[in-house]
Formats: structure tokens, sequence, C-alpha cells
């Protein structure tokens, strides 16, 4: 196959994953010629990553949730609950640092374990069970915040959110181990790509051409080279950037390679058959909402330690970035469908959306309207591909 | 009121003619010249085995599929009809009951009766009086003594069927048209429904009704038209001596087996599966005896078949043996090589070495958006994976490996399987199966809906693996097919086992009256 057959052929078969990265590049060069380049300034780029890192770290779970055939309406309020709880023992109660976050984690796991037990075992289905979550973990914020703010968290605990890992090996007006760490990620996934296609050279499955093959992955290699550069000559490696990225590469480890990744992708796509397949429907489902507890409640962290404090209202509206972030990537209404990294891509669609229109001073009810339509604009091509494509019935 | 005074106005010919009717789908003739004559205020009953076209008929006849998609023609009351739609028939009197009921639970007998319907008043509201004051005279009509206020949902299927037919009359209903209407009956809702029919009868209605039930037809039928592969056989008059179940049987299934299965021998051995003292009860309707004590069993190397008709309880004794998929209050036991197993839920049930194909591949059977490489996987994924990670290169040998034995076309193994013809779909699901190396194969319908070439080559399929000494349980509703492709049948009626025959002395007419044996035969 020529290269621009294959470019072509890749093109329209990924029409749907490569036209949402598309996108992202477009609305990236948009923002960032509107702003005069501000959009990624160094300074810029290290406050976005900050700023919308627990929306991220929500869609991880909430994709998977999604994918599953379900959706959860109360991690906003998951997230207040958490923060709370971990505010009440270290700035009220003057725990060490870890013990807050050891207790939002707790805190939000018997969350997961409550609303994996109503939609697994009961059978609610799952749009009931966290919007009753939604009033019933906001309702307990108030309550162990008795109605007040908390603020500020110790050092420590504010660095999780503010923090950076900066002259570890040195800075010469750049951190070299912020480099280092992102030329041996580039290297990995370098090498990790072209085993990849070897190996499905030799199951006789179709590959890209190799130039096209070495174009993409310099391609890759090059932008988050410059991505790792505007952050090093700013101040460094942020550490909820360091938490972000192990997140992200473990759970795409376990929802494509996981036998417990598999099962979810296998309900959500067709629940009958998964379950005569001998997959554990229930307790399957329990553990989707498990772990989204869990990883709701690292964004609580994540989101009091930035704000260093814990609000009653804190969290707000979070479920509806998530989600939206999720469909945007690709993830299906249905079930069945979606990714990790769809997630993500999509979730990085909404923040450079919302800062890049900050920067531009929009104000905050405009910023509402475009991030709506564009919301309504993905999941309506996705339904149009879904059509033309045909046969595609869940 | 007698037939005489009933329909004076429209002459005294046959109340229907359905002339030269010959339909076609795309790539099947389902309907090939029928001729269909129903008199005025008969009972009229149509007998074929499954699939053989009379809801197709019935369907061309009450307009489902409009004038125009079907060749031959239709008199109603001596004038030509053409319907396009269900509306245009009921306004000349032909309702039609659908086998599946269809009624909204919770809306109230009398609102399901003027659904679509209403009585009004002053133009636009719902006159509840009327509405309500009629159904009450409609279900004393057909012997139901509820409220017309209550809710549906509280009604078993049996009143469910009334209330249906009571929705019939409102519409002034003169040819009254019924699909098994005692399939999901008892006995005593059945006798019920029965004597409703000559009660209408008397009043003037002519039925047509659709049943498998030879001791019913005989009861109630004036005349019996038999249908077999969407050709009119003959019409019999019932109160001919010559009427009997025997000459119905031959017309249903008459016809001869060629060379559509490939050729076995069989080396059989021991008792791979037995199942003792099966019962199993409706999952929602409390007390109903879906499969009452059945017994069968199946060994090494054999191809076992099980034969019933539409409602017998095939699919849900399998899905039953197979981890409890199906029904409540399940009892009985099951023994894998001697061994009693478990199979309270379906991984005990792959666990115990038992695999299930559904017959509704698309349902129950496939993950459709997914690929061929993980509908292959799906539920072998414990032989794949060590630590609960998946090995996905050998998955992908996998799915290779069984796209070349089992000879599923496809253009890689990365295809979503939605994307395959039947045929290549069902390959996929026995390749899914056979991977979890099963002691014991039930294979419910597995050519349903697929051309006669991937018929041929399932079959070779079945033969490879009681080959390999696995055994097989087949059910299908094609006799030809089981007679075909097994060593030994069990017919199964109205939930119970009433026979065993090996297959060297099986005939199709010996099947039949087995499987039309009713509960008091």
């Amino acid at each position: 196959m020529t290269t621009i057959a294959n470019l072509k052929d890749l093109m329209t078969r990924n029409l749907r994953s490569s036209g949402i990265v598309v996108a992202f590049v477009l609305i990236v060069a948009f923002f960032t010629a509107l702003t005069d380049g501000l959009l990624l300034s160094p300074r810029n780029v290290s406050n976005l990553t900050q700023q919308y890192s627990y929306i991220l770290i929500l869609a991880i779970g909430m994709v998977i949730v999604i994918i599953g055939g379900h959706i959860d309406l109360s991690v906003g309020s998951v997230v207040a609950l958490t923060g709370a709880v971990s505010a009440v023992l270290v700035i009220k109660g003057g725990a060490p640092w870890w013990v807050g976050v050891l207790a939002a984690i707790a805190t939000g796991l018997l969350v997961g374990v409550w609303q994996g037990f109503w939609v697994a075992y009961v059978g609610i289905p799952a749009f009931i069970v966290t919007l009753a979550g939604m009033l019933l973990f906001r309702g307990l914020t108030y309550i162990v915040l008795d109605n007040v703010s908390l603020s500020p968290f110790p050092g420590e605990y504010s660095t999780i959110a503010q923090g950076f890992v900066n002259g570890l090996l040195g800075g010469y007006g750049y951190d070299t181990f912020t480099l280092l760490v992102f030329g041996l990620a580039v290297l990995g996934y370098a090498v990790a790509a072209y085993r990849n296609r070897r190996a499905k050279l030799s199951y006789n499955q179709d590959v890209e051409a190799m130039p096209l093959f070495v174009v993409k992955t310099v391609l890759v290699a090059a932008v988050v080279m410059w991505f790792a550069w505007q952050i090093a000559t700013y101040r460094g490696l942020p550490v909820v950037l360091i938490i972000l990225a192990a997140l992200i590469l473990a759970y795409s480890m376990i929802t494509k390679h996981s036998i417990f990744g598999r099962h979810v992708y296998a309900i959500g796509g067709n629940l009958a058959a998964a379950q005569l397949s001998g997959v554990r429907v229930k307790r399957v489902n329990f553990l989707i909402f498990l772990n989204m507890g869990f990883l709701a409640s690292i964004a609580g962290v994540v989101f009091s330690a930035r704000s260093s404090s814990a609000q009653p209202g804190a969290g707000n509206m979070f479920e509806l970035d998530a989600i939206a972030a999720c469909f945007i990537g690709g993830a299906a209404v249905t079930g069945g469908v979606g990714t990790v990294v769809g997630a993500m891509v999509g979730g990085l669609i909404m923040a450079v959306m919302s800062n890049g229109m900050q920067l531009m001073g929009v104000d905050q009810s405009t910023q509402q309207v475009v991030k709506g339509l564009v919301l309504l604009l993905a999941v309506g091509y996705d339904i149009w591909n879904k059509k033309r494509s045909g046969a595609r019935t869940a | 009121m007698s037939e005489s005074t009933a329909s004076p106005a429209y002459g005294d010919g046959p109340i229907l003619e359905m002339r030269g009717i010959t339909k076609t789908f795309p790539g099947v003739k389902a309907l090939s010249d029928v001729n269909l004559s129903v008199d005025r205020g008969e009972i009229h009953a149509i007998c074929g085995e499954n699939g053989a076209g009379k809801s197709t008929l019935m369907k061309v006849l009450s307009g489902v599929h409009p004038h125009g998609t079907y060749d031959g023609e239709i008199v109603l009351d001596g004038t030509p009809a053409t319907f396009r739609s269900i509306n245009d028939s009921e306004a000349r009197g032909v309702v039609i009951i659908h086998q599946e009921l269809a009624l909204v639970p919770y809306l109230s007998i009398a609102e399901n009766i003027f659904l679509g319907n209403e009585r009004r008043r002053a133009g636009r509201l719902v006159d509840w009086n009327s509405t309500n004051t009629e159904a009450a005279e409609l279900l004393t009509r057909v012997g139901l003594a509820e409220s017309p206020t209550q809710p549906v949902s509280t009604l078993g299927v049996g009143k469910q069927q009334l209330v249906e037919i009571a929705k019939a009359l409102s519409k002034e209903v003169r040819l009254l048209i019924l699909d098994e209407p005692t399939a999901a009956l008892n006995d005593q809702d059945s006798e019920h429904l029965l004597d409703i029919l000559r009660r209408l009868r008397e009043e003037g209605v002519t039925c047509i009704i659709i049943s498998h039930k030879l001791g019913e037809i005989a009861e109630i039928a004036d005349r019996t038209t038999i249908i077999r592969d969407g050709q009119t056989i003959e019409t019999i008059d019932m109160t001919d001596p010559d009427s009997t179940q025997d000459r119905i049987i031959r017309g249903m299934v008459g016809r001869s087996l060629d060379n559509r299965f490939p050729e076995r021998t069989s080396v059989i051995g021991d008792e791979v599966l037995r199942v003792e003292d099966w019962t199993v009860h409706h999952p929602t309707q409390p007390g109903r005896v879906v499969v009452d004590k059945a017994a069968l069993s199946v060994r090494a190397g054999e191809v076992v078949g099980i034969a019933g008709l539409m409602g017998a309880g095939r699919t849900e004794l399998a899905m039953s043996v197979f981890g409890h998929s199906y029904g409540r209050d399940i009892s009985g036991r099951v023994f894998v090589h001697g061994r009693e197993v478990s199979v309270k839920d379906v991984p005990s049930a792959i666990d115990a070495g038992i695999a299930y194909v559904s017959e509704d591949r698309k349902q129950l059977g496939l993950n459709l958006i997914e690929d061929v490489r993980r509908n292959t996987s799906a539920a072998g994924l414990p032989q794949l994976s060590r630590a609960g990670w998946v090995n996905e290169h050998e998955e992908l040998r996998v799915a290779e490996e069984y796209r070349e034995s089992m000879g599923t076309r496809t253009p890689n193994v990365l295809v979503p399987v939605g994307k395959l013809s039947g045929g290549n779909q069902q390959k996929v699901a026995l390749s899914k199966w056979i991977y979890t190396d099963p002691e014991v194969l039930i294979l419910d319908e597995p050519t349903r809906g697929i051309d006669v070439g991937a018929k041929y080559e399932i079959y070779t399929l079945i033969n490879k693996m009681v080959a390999d000494g696995k055994a097989v349980l087949v059910i299908s509703s094609e006799l030809p097919e089981l007679l075909g492709t097994c060593d030994r049948i069990y017919t199964l009626a109205a939930g119970r086992i009433t026979g065993e025959v090996d297959v060297a002395s099986a005939t199709q007419e010996g099947l039949m009256s087995l499987m039309t044996q009713e509960a008091d035969a």
C-alpha cells in the first residue's frame, strides 16, 4: 500500500478517534491565535494542567462508568465530601497531611461501596442512585463542615496540587529532571509503538507504512517534548501531573488489557450476552462504582489542595464537565465504547476552550453557551457517524 | 343471533378469499401461490410447522405487509381488499391478535380496550362513563369477571388474552385472527378461551386460528388448512371421518429429505451430561411450570436433538441448565461425567464444562459492536490471562486460529461482528464456546436465519465436535435438520419430555405426534 493510500485509509478508519485529535489541535491553534500566543505560554500551560487535573481524574473513572453503560451524577458532591473530611481532620484536628489524604480516600471508597451496592446488587439504575448520591453527599458535606469553609491547608498538603518537582538534577533556566522524565516517556512510547507494530505484522494485521509510522511517532515526540520544554522553563514538573500521568497509564492498561476492563466493555456492549458468557455482572458493576468513588476521592484531595480549603459548595457541576469530557472523547451514550485517552482529549478540549475564553476575557455566560454547543455537536457527530457506517446496532 | 341474520348485507359467499398469494423477502420466498378460503361464521384452523409461512400469510391479510408488497388477490365480503396498514384492515372488521399480547400493562382494562379508538365527548376529551360502561359490556361478552378499571398488569395471561378479544370486539370485528392463542395458557384457561370462540361463532364472528395443538383443532375447528414451505397443501373438512391427526401431520411435514447433511459415523462413548427431574417455573408468573420433571442424557460423540414446537420449553430447558439463565424455583440435578455439578450461575456451568450457544445471536450471543477477536475470547478469558491480565498476542493468535478452522469469512479478526453475515456470526459464536473447551455443547437453533450453504458448514462443524469426543445437544424447530444431524431425539411438549426416539426409527410424523401430545392425551 502506498503511503498516501495508507494515510487515507488510516484517516477514514479512525475518523472518529483521529477526528477528535484534529479538533483538539484546531482548537488549540484557534485560541493561540486569538490570545496572541498567551495560551501556549509556559506559565499558562503549567497552570492549565493544574487547574483541570481534577476534572481529568474524574473523567478517567467516569469513562469506565460510561463504557459499562451507567452514569455517575454524584462525583461533584463526592469531591466536596472527601475534601471536607480531609479538611476537618487536617485543618480542624491538626492531623498530619497524609492522614487527611487517607481519610479522604477511605471516604471515597465507602461512597463507592454504597453506590455500587444499590446499582449492582439492588438493581436501581445508576442515574437514580447517583442522583440521590448527589444530594446525599452534598448534604453530608454541609454537615461535616458545619456549613462553613475551612482553610488553609498546611504547606505539605497544598503541594499535592500546587507544588513542583524542580531542580532535582539541577537547572540552567530549565529543569533537567523534567526534560529527562519526558525524554524517557517519549522513548518508551516509541519503543512500545514499534514493538506493537512488529507484533501486528507477525499476526498479519494491517499496519501503517513505515514512513507514515516514523512521521507519526516523531510528530508525537515533538509535541510532547515541546510541552516538556514549556513546563521545564517555567517552574518544573507539577506534582499533580505526575499523579495524573500515573493514573492515565494505569487505567489505560486496566481498560485495555485486564479481564476486568474487558468485562466492562462486554457489559456495556451487550449486557445479556456478557452474562451468558460467564461475566459476573454484579461484581463488575460494583467494582466500577467502587473505582469511581476512589478516583473521586483523589480528585477531592487534589481540588482541596489546589484551593487550600474545603468549601460546602466545592465541586459543584464537576460531574457535568467529567461526563462531557467522556462523550466529546468518543464514549457512546449506550455503553460499550470509549477509551481513557479519548476522555482525556475530550477533557483537554473543554479545558483549552474554558481557559482560552478566560484569557480572552469572554464572560462566564458565553463560555457556558459555547461549551454546551461543543458537547452537543460532538455527540451529534458521533450519532451521525454511526448511522452512516450502519450495521452498528447496540 | 343466528348466522343468517348476522350478515345478510354481505351475501352468502365466503367471507374471505385469498388467491395466489406470493410473498418474497430478499432471497427467500416465504409464500408461494397460497390459496385460502374462509366461510362466513366458521372457525378455520391453519396448521403448519414453524416457518411454514402461517404468520406471513396473516400479516399479508391484516395489512402489516401492505398491498403491493405481495402478489395475488384478497377478496373480503366479495370486494377486493387492498390494505395498506393495520388500520385499513381493522376498518373492514379484520382484527389480528398476536401471540405476544400488545397490551399496555399499567393502563386499565377499559383504557386498553379503547386504546387508539377512544370513546370521546366534546371532540377531544375522553368520555370515561361510556368507556367504562361499554368495556364492562364487552367483558361480559368474553366472560371475564373483572372490573374495567383494573390495571391489565394484575391479570394473568389467560385473562389478558380475553381482554385482547374484547378489544377486537370493540372494533366490531367480523373476522378475528388468533395467532397461537393457547400457546401460553394452561388447560383451564385454554378451555375457557375455546368456549368463548364457540360463543362468538354463534354470534356470527368468523375466526381464523393458528395452532400447533392438534387435539384443540380437532375439538374446535370446522375446517383446517395446512401450509407447508409457503404453499397450501390442502383444506380439510373436520367433520369428514378422514380428518385424522395423522393426515394433518403428514400434510405438515410431508417433504423428502434430500442430501443436505454431511455424512457422519457415530462413535458413541460414555455418558457426559445427565439431567434429572428438572423443573423450572416461569420467571414472572408464579405457579406456571415451564419445564416439568424433564430428564435427559447425552453421551460423548453423540448428537442429541430436542424437538418441540414453539412454547414447548426447549430454550427454557437449555437456558435453565446453563447456569439458571432462565426461570425461577428451579429444581433437579445435573451430572457431568457422572459427577453431580452445580449450575447455580453461568460461571459454574462453564466450569462444569457446559456451553450454550443461544438461538438469539444478536441479543444474547454476541457483542455486535466489538470485533471478531474479542468476541471469540469473550467466554475464554481465564485461559488467556495470568493474574487478571489478558495476553493480547495470544488472544489474536487464538482468534486467527478459529477464523481459519471455522472458515469464518471476514477480512480480518478486527472487524466488528455486527458487520458479518448471519452464518459468519454464528461461526464466531461457536468459536467462542468451543474455545472454552466444553464437555457438552448445547446449540439452540444453530442454523436459524442463515442460508443453506452456511447451514451445511455448521453441520460439518457439529460433526467435527463430536468426532473430537464432545457431546452435542441440538435444539431445532426443523425436524429434517434433527433427523439429518442427530443420533437420538427427545420430544418436548408443554414442558414435558414426551418421547425419546432413536434416529434410525424416527419419522417426522412420529415426532410430530409426540410433539403435539397434550397434557391430558
